[in-house]
């Protein structure tokens, strides 16, 4: 392996996995779909981290087993009855006239259910796709890399993210000591009685955030002239609102023709201008920043690739990508699709390895014969604290 | 390096001013140990030092706080972030990031330090702190005594002057809060970091400190070194209270000193045995609790472990964070998970297990204060709670009032229970339980953040619950409570109890458990400043 073990880009990731959705939205076919799933989980096996994000993936394969099945539901219970190969005959519910054209029950074939479990298989894919991304990208680093005027929204994701799982604790800490006074009330009265203090807790808990975020130099801005605070401003403003009559400009084929194109450029100028404006004023630097390395253009590579093949192959024969339902036919692969599903797996072995991390619970990999949680009597700590050097 | 002209900070909401002409300096590379009553100021004294007071938390603040040069008053918090480090009571409430390297670089992104510095520092820091095998781990699974010093390491990078630490360890167990402390003396010692350290149990830092700034409540900041400062202090712990009675002078701040001067009183106690613990009837167990297990993913909490508690009798709980001891608690009561084991509550209409009641039948044999007294109360007032904890137990009303009059006398009850001191909020939420009259009572960690005045106040009160025939359990990691309070001592350890025996036995048996009076007065088994002092009296009775 020509590269050395490394978190890629989060960018990379998106980008790769936004490429394999693209890719799963241009067919209905389970092969290439089922292939797509095999294609995220495998590079998700090989090219994950051990940290807390890597392991939703689960919960995303969950969800989308979840569409599927409700996807093959919705047709049985509102059956449209189209297809010859009947499987079972529920009996109707008949419904009053206002509700003509909704079926409720009837005779189920199996066209119908084929075709619900093609739709929800694209869908549920798509989205297992993006939780391969989510998986093997830290979103927060992504936030990171926004550029310096959007900072502070940044942030302001980054400590909400946070807040959320904190938020959960202190609910369930809540509900246990409620338990403890017997609290026996339920509806509004019990929602009060966790609501209250599990925001008082929040409350204080933002607070100290903000200290804390605000003692360590949180905010810091270098000095800028009222003149060009004022400029940048309006840069911004201004330049959105071009950017929204341009776009409706675009969009509203009665509109003159200087409103669209044009209007949307020089909306787009003003806003990015107006940003790095901003961002000037953002005095701040990056710790170890993520950069485009051959590894990630290749990564993200892959994933444009395998979308692009597959429109490709959408345009070859299209109706191998949509197997028609009816008349039941097997579904089958061409080459162009193979291609871009191997495609789409190379970066399980392009990538560079993630670094090894060591997640709670294990063993430190660093061989240190004192375990820093695992420590004798307070009396002989205080003794033997000495520089880390000087332990063996 | 920390200049204080003339300070007085006055706050919106009225009330007396929690600092009021204050004058001193810190000068640098020294250790300055804040102490008072919990409400003496002691935050607001601290938060003034970076600017936080009045910039962040409002009020105005008269005179000049002046660091390295710099006046608070031109200077808002961010500008003093190279210059002044602040750490917080709980480090998680203070994390920006989710993993530790990245937590230790978030102070230098702001000071927009160049990316080669960062990096540099980052290392050394992580080496510093002896924390560098934890550089990749999130944040939040960090034990409290590991998190504590990633973030001090969060705030050393920016290579501040001065470090300023809010209680940095009344969230931790002794042997965590040892690391802290003694990470904090290393970089005084090594770094010449100015330090001001704000901390309840005095006794375990007093030796470090080269200045004393004791806040009595009214204001006023009495500024002076440890020895002399102690002399007309109301808070002192345990080794100072036996330099009163032995009328040692100077006093002495750590056990070495005091053992060096103790032969004589060793000698004087020679023929005389600390009274023996009163036997009591001994009754069967109240409750019985056989081979508990509590699971949690990927752990055992509590493996297998059995519990007699008998009425009148108070037992401590003891062993680190996560040993298991809340769980325990937990899984006695009913309400928190039990995986395995019988519990039975001996009453007046035989053995019943509380698991298998609902929760409001549950408290009326097993009541338990959790951690967090305050997740029990939700109500705007102290008459409020009070009124509706007597509605939910279905007893007279007044009778949860009467109970917290008994505890804390003269508690107002137009009061929010938020606004109520530590000590206060605690007897509150134990008056609440106590409604239902349960003969067994536990408390988990229930001394966490109260001084020395609020903790004697909470003996009194234990006390009085065992002298009313209940069975008292106390988790607790404070060595100088459980001397002074338990009859036995249980120490658990990776969900077993490790070691189970009278105060006596298990204290004297090891020097981690040891208060500092059993230290000094080794081998001679002798607890608490009272036994001894009862025992002198004693002496000097026949003579």
């Amino acid at each position: 392996m020509w590269w050395l073990p490394r978190g890629l880009h989060p960018g990379a990731w998106w980008l790769w996995a936004l490429g394999l959705a693209t890719a799963a939205s241009h067919t209905t076919n389970p092969l290439p779909l089922a292939l797509l799933v095999a294609v995220a989980g495998r590079v998700l096996g090989r090219r994950r981290g051990d940290a807390p994000w890597a392991l939703a993936f689960r919960m995303y394969v969950w969800l989308g087993a979840v569409i599927v099945t409700m996807r093959v539901v919705f047709r049985i219970v509102f059956g449209g009855g189209q297809g010859d190969h009947i499987l079972v005959r529920l009996p109707e519910i008949p419904l009053p006239a206002w509700a003509a054209g909704i079926r409720l029950f009837g005779p189920v074939a199996a066209e119908q259910i084929l075709g619900g479990f093609y739709d929800g298989l694209r869908l549920a894919t798509m989205l297992i796709c993006l939780g391969a991304a989510n998986a093997l990208a830290n979103p927060k680093r992504l936030l990171k890399a926004v550029p310096g005027a959007l900072y502070a929204i940044g942030t302001a994701v980054v400590v909400a993210l946070s807040v959320a799982p904190q938020l959960v604790e202190s609910v369930l800490r809540v509900r246990r000591a409620r338990r403890l006074r017997g609290a026996s009330a339920r509806g509004m009265r019990a929602l009060r009685g966790i609501a209250l203090p599990v925001l008082a807790d929040a409350l204080d808990r933002s607070l100290a955030l903000a200290a804390a975020m605000d003692s360590r130099g949180y905010g810091r801005t270098a000095a800028v002239p009222a003149g060009q605070r004022t400029v940048t401003g309006a840069l911004v403003l201004g330049g959105l609102v071009g950017v929204c009559a341009g776009t409706y400009g675009l969009l509203d084929t009665a509109a003159p023709g200087y409103l669209g194109l044009p209007m949307l450029l020089a909306g787009l100028t003003a806003a990015v201008t107006g940003m790095l404006l901003a961002g000037r004023r953002v005095r701040r630097s990056r710790y170890r920043p993520d950069r485009w390395r051959p590894a990630e253009l290749l990564v993200a590579g892959c994933g444009v690739a395998a979308a692009a093949l597959t429109m490709l192959a959408g345009s070859v024969d299209p109706e191998l990508l949509y197997p028609p339902v009816s008349p039941l036919t097997w579904p089958q692969l061409t080459p162009l699709m193979l291609l871009a599903v191997g495609v789409a797996a190379a970066p399980a072995w392009l990538a560079p390895p993630p670094p090894p991390t060591v997640s709670a619970g294990r063993p430190p990999a660093v061989d240190r014969p004192i375990p820093v949680t695992d420590v004798p009597a307070d009396g002989v700590r205080a003794a033997r604290a000495s520089t880390p050097g000087d332990r063996p | 390096m920390i200049t204080f002209d003339r300070v007085t900070v006055h706050y919106a909401e009225g009330g007396p001013p929690p600092l009021r002409d204050v004058t001193f300096r810190v000068e640098e590379g020294e250790l300055c140990l804040v102490a008072g009553r919990t409400g003496a100021g002691k935050s607001t004294l601290l938060r003034a030092i970076n600017g936080l007071v009045p910039h962040f938390t409002g009020g105005t603040l008269h005179g000049a706080v002046t660091v390295d040069g710099r006046d608070t008053r031109t200077h808002p918090p961010r500008d003093l972030a190279d210059v002044v480090g602040v750490v917080g009571q709980d480090p998680l409430a203070g994390f920006v990031t989710d993993t530790v390297e990245e937590e230790l670089a978030y102070g230098m992104e702001q000071l927009a330090l160049p990316p080669a510095v960062m990096r540099k520092r980052v290392e050394e820091t992580l080496d510093l702190l002896g924390i560098a095998d934890l550089r990749d781990r999130p944040l939040r699974t960090l034990s409290g005594g590991q998190q504590q010093r990633v973030a001090i390491g969060a705030v050393l990078t920016a290579h501040p002057r001065v470090l300023v630490l809010d209680e940095p360890t009344s969230a931790l167990d002794p042997t965590a809060a040892e690391d802290v402390l003694a990470t904090v003396t290393r970089l005084v010692h090594d770094l010449g970091v100015t330090v001001v350290l704000a901390e309840h149990r005095l006794e375990r830092v007093l030796q470090y400190a080269d200045r004393l700034l004791y806040l009595p409540g009214d204001g006023h900041v009495h500024d002076g070194t440890p020895a002399t400062g102690l002399a007309h202090i109301d808070i002192a712990p345990p080794l100072i209270e036996l330099g009163r009675l032995a009328g040692w002078t100077p006093l002495p701040l750590s056990v070495r000193d005091a053992r060096r001067r103790a032969s004589d009183l060793r000698h004087r106690l020679a023929g005389v045995a600390p009274p023996p613990v009163p036997a009591g009837a001994d009754t069967g167990p109240t409750l019985t609790a056989r081979k508990i297990v509590v699971r949690y993913p990927g752990t055992v909490a509590v493996a297998g472990v059995d519990l007699d508690l008998r009425a009148g009798r108070v037992v401590a709980l003891m062993g680190r964070n996560g040993s298991g001891k809340s769980s325990l608690l937990w899984a006695v009561q009913g309400s928190g998970p039990r995986h395995g084991g019988t519990v039975a509550v001996t009453g007046p209409k035989g053995t019943v297990d509380p698991k298998a009641l609902p929760a409001g039948q549950a408290r009326r044999h097993v009541g338990l204060v959790p951690q967090d007294s305050g997740d029990l109360l939700y109500l705007e007032t102290v008459d409020a709670e009070c009124a509706q904890a007597d509605r939910e137990t279905g007893v007279p009303a007044g009778t949860c009032r009467a109970l917290v009059d008994q505890l804390v006398p003269g508690l107002p009850g137009d009061r929010h229970p938020r606004d109520l001191s530590e000590g206060q909020r605690l007897a509150l939420a134990l008056a609440v339980q106590l409604t239902a009259a349960p003969p067994v009572v536990l408390l988990d960690e229930p001394t966490r953040g109260l001084d020395y005045h609020a903790k004697r106040q909470f003996t009194a009160v234990a006390r009085m619950l065992a002298g009313s025939g209940r069975a008292v359990v106390v988790a607790t990691h404070d060595v100088e409570l459980v001397a002074t309070l338990a009859d036995r001592v249980i120490v658990m350890a990776e969900g077993e109890i490790v070691s189970d025996g009278t105060t006596a036995e298990v204290m004297l048996a090891s020097p981690a458990f040891a208060p500092q009076v059993a230290k000094v007065l080794a081998p001679a088994p002798w607890l608490t400043v009272e036994q001894v002092a009862a025992a002198l009296d004693e002496t000097r009775a026949p003579a």
